[in-house]
């Protein structure tokens, strides 16, 4: 039980000898993106190996680091040396790096970099580093890259992500060692709930969800009316492209708990509710865990810290619906009804939950409240732009050389993004877009790359941050079928209720199928831009009135591409199934590869002879292009002999 | 539907119980019978709406509104093909037709002999190794379509668990 300063101390020194213990310890990346890259195997290959080191050794599991495109991750920590990062790690490979380290020797293939030092963000000593101390470095360890200064790192900086990749989540010990309820402590001990609040307008942080409310507004606001109030953590994280949330809550739970304990003390709330996505599993059972323990230390529950306070803790799992993400109807499904939005002329803090005062945040945003309370409203203002502080937190993803979760401060370029840290796009292809904003969001074409990234220039750029997704799209990428594919996630996600956008969506995406198929009129333009406009008026919830912003923001940008569809019955990009067939060209060695993949049976050729497709039984399912060693199978769109080397400018 | 009317109400039983005493959301009873059965029985509930004390139209309402609820029985392995966004521009709807061939089914549909249901699903938050596919709750990356036929035979050998 933690009922003291000295009780917290006590843990902290507990978890800071698990961090970095005086014997070997291995590591391994272990959310679910490192687990689907092979880390349970490489685990059970380090259990295996280290029996044989002996001396106390351990195996553990951490979060994800953000290195997603390296993984899986293993980490060495040994007494008197850097923290070493390997990559794409083997099960096979890990016995050798082992037994090397074991005799203070070091395996340099797939070492990816070494930690000297890292900042111990959240101490209540503030300003503190931890330093590894240093002894008999072997030469190949000094020469290693510091991983924090990676083209992928260098420009990163971990605020909400403190302790993912360097904790292990499911040690309540090793968060607190990290100076994780500290903030709490001081919050119940020292500071009036109205303080609290300040604090956090001070510090001007912004709804990291989607909208970018103020924070301490929305918490004054809630103040301002009496009830029984909630506090809700929203982890429904359903924008297509985003899994920071997921990521948060499977790296370092009670950085959320902690967040919403501190937001329950300034709102006298005394229980909250974690609404979490169905698809999520494992995030749901570490959050359920750092719940578990918090309970057990005294941390969650009744006279916290010996005071007055007290707050409850509970995970509602969703049903599986996108819309459930915008509060009215995430409210409703907490209750159990249906998840469909209400009108908000009275607004959620007033009447939410059970009618009661409610105030929903993002799994970031609340991330973000023990460092505010910690370090102070003055650091947290001073990183960012004029309008929005802090970092954020966001997936880049598609067609990007190094995908991954990328935290920045606010204001930096999309160029920096995508070229600086996600080095740039790959197989030497040419950027088209960038999707921001999930399904409501839009797409920003090369001629503003040089955006500095915030709420406010994302909106102006006829996008919006949303819950931080970024899809970088190629050359080969369809803007028409992107902006079909949105309007189809939307059409299956309406709840239904208000008929501008159930039908709005529905005929959208008929015009849209239309023109991805070469039946599409030019006045379909007109009417795409005529039924936008009318979703946008008269839908009740978000989900309705931003519904059209990927058709509209493509019309934009990629007007062209439209019209390609439409008066040449082409696809420039060669996606669209309708318009495009598959060829087999002159560097065909009759390997016979692609006619035994073909599941239809098109192919035809002998061994050593250039093999044919028969167009009308082919299916487009470009098997034949994926298996090829030769490139010798081209996907072609009419009035073009081969897309892949005509439309790349040279 | 395939089970037995009678067992269905037996086993449903003790579920029914425990949301009655512990007054759990309807969301809550609905998610404890699918995960009990892979789908909702007529008669489960037509039993949460008499337990709950709510019209039953409110629980079919609900019981359609979600898509982790099923009307017809599930199979024994769901495969998840996420068609999010990255899985998108990286050719996940090609996956989901590939799955579609081999399995024989169509999305949203379960296999004759019951071992698997095939399902869209609109991101896993697995971005990173797109396109990503999810087989109950195991999930795995970059996805090709040679590889399709290999992932299927790995759960249709593996013993029920
Ligand atoms: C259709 C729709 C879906 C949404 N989905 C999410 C979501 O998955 N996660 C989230 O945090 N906010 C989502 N939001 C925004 C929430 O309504 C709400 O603004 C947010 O959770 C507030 O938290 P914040 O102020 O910390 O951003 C969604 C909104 C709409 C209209």
């Amino acid at each position: 039980m933690i009922k003291s300063l000295a009780d917290l101390e006590k843990a902290a020194s507990e978890g800071a000898r698990n961090i970095h213990p005086p014997y070997l310890k291995v590591m391994v990346g272990a959310a679910t993106c490192g687990i689907a890259s092979g880390a349970n195997e490489v685990i059970a290959a380090a259990e295996e190996s280290i029996k044989l080191i002996g001396n106390g050794a351990v195996v553990t599991r951490t979060g994800c680091i953000g290195m997603c495109y390296e993984e899986p991750l293993l980490d060495i920590l040994k007494p008197g040396w850097p923290r070493l990062t390997y990559s794409h790690v083997k099960p096979e490979q890990v016995a050798g790096i082992l037994e090397a380290v074991k005799d203070g020797k070091v395996i340099k293939e797939g070492l990816l970099g070494k930690i000297e030092e890292i900042e111990d963000i959240t101490r209540n000593t503030r300003n503190t580093r931890y330093r590894f101390p240093l002894e008999k470095v072997p030469q190949e360890v000094a020469e290693a890259e510091h991983l924090f200064k990676l083209p992928f790192t260098d420009k990163q900086q971990h605020l909400a992500m403190r302790n993912c990749g360097i904790i292990d989540p499911e040690s309540i010990e090793e968060y607190i060692a990290r100076g994780g309820y500290f903030g709490l402590y001081e919050v119940l001990t020292e500071m009036e709930p109205d303080e609290v609040i300040d604090m956090v307008d001070k510090a001007g942080l912004r709804g990291r969800g989607g909208g970018g409310f103020g924070t301490g507004r929305k918490w004054r606001y809630c103040k301002q009316t009496e009830g029984y109030r909630y506090v809700i953590c929203n982890a429904d994280e359903g924008d297509p492209g985003a899994y920071m949330d997921r990521s948060l809550l499977e790296s370092d739970p009670h950085s959320v708990i902690e967040g919403m304990l501190i937001g329950a003390y300034a709102l006298e709330s005394q229980q909250g509710y974690v609404y979490v996505r169905a698809e999520y599993p494992l995030a749901m059972q570490r959050l359920q865990k750092a719940i578990d323990d918090a309970y057990a230390h005294g941390l969650l529950g009744e006279v916290i810290f010996g005071t007055e306070f007290s707050f409850n803790l509970r995970i509602v799992k969703g049903g599986g619906a996108f819309v459930c993400g915008e509060s009215t109807a995430l409210m409703a499904s907490i209750e159990g009804k249906p998840g469909e939005p209400r009108a908000k002329y009275v607004h959620t803090v007033e009447k939410g939950l059970w009618n009661q005062p409610t105030v929903l945040n993002n799994v970031e945003t609340w991330a973000n409240v023990p460092l505010i309370i910690n370090k102070g409203a003055d650091w947290f203002a001073s990183i960012g732009t004029e309008g929005s502080k802090g970092t954020k937190i966001f997936s880049l993803v598609g067609n990007v050389e190094r995908a991954g979760l990328v935290e920045v401060p606010m204001g930096i370029t999309l160029k920096e993004i995508i070229y600086d840290i996600g080095g740039g796009i790959p197989g030497g292809k040419r950027f088209k877009a960038i999707q921001t904003g999930g399904p409501s969001g839009g797409c920003i074409p090369e001629s503003l790359l040089d955006l500095e990234v915030d709420f406010d220039t994302l909106w102006e750029a006829g996008s919006m941050m949303g819950s931080g997704g970024m899809i970088v799209m190629d050359e080969e990428t369809c803007m028409v079928d992107v902006a079909k594919f949105f309007i189809e996630f939307l059409k299956d996600e309406s709840c239904g209720k208000c008929v501008s956008c159930r039908e709005g969506l529905s005929q959208m995406h008929e015009i849209l199928r239309r023109i991805t198929e070469g039946e599409g009129q030019e006045s379909d333009l007109d009417l795409l831009e005529e039924l936008g406009k009318v979703m946008q008026d008269s839908s009740l919830c978000a989900l309705g009135s931003s519904a059209p912003n990927p058709v509209l923001s493509t019309l934009r940008f990629f007007r062209d591409e439209y019209l390609a569809h439409i008066r040449e019955k082409r696809c420039p990009a060669a996606v669209c199934t309708a318009l495009i067939h598959y060829e087999i060209n002159e560097n065909c060695t009759g390997c016979t590869l692609c006619a035994k993949n073909c599941p239809v049976h098109a192919i035809a050729g002998k061994v050593k002879k250039l093999h044919v497709i028969d167009q009308d039984k082919c299916i487009k399912c470009g098997v034949c292009q994926d298996v090829c060693k030769f490139d010798a199978v081209t996907r072609n769109t009419r009035n073009t002999r081969n897309t892949h080397s005509s439309e790349k400018p040279s | 539907m395939g089970q037995p009317k009678g067992l269905v109400s037996e086993n449903a039983y003790t579920i029914l119980n425990e949301v009655e005493e512990k007054r759990v959301s309807l969301i809550a009873a609905l998610q404890k019978i699918q995960a009990r059965y892979r789908y909702l029985p007529e008669t489960a509930m037509r039993q949460v709406a008499a337990r709950l004390r709510v019209p039953v139209s409110q629980v079919y309402h609900v019981a359609t509104f979600y898509s982790a609820f099923s009307l017809k029985p599930k199979g024994r392995h769901i495969v998840n093909v996420c068609l999010g966004t990255a899985c998108h521009v990286k050719g996940a709807g090609l996956i989901l037709d590939r799955f579609k061939r081999e399995l024989k089914v169509d999305e949203g549909d379960t296999t004759e002999d019951g071992q698997f249901t095939l399902q869209a699903v609109r991101c896993i938050g697995c971005c990173s190794i797109a396109p990503a596919v999810m087989i109950d709750t195991e999930t795995h990356g970059y996805v090709r379509q040679d590889k399709v036929a290999d992932i299927i035979k790995r759960y249709r050998e593996s013993k029920e668990k």
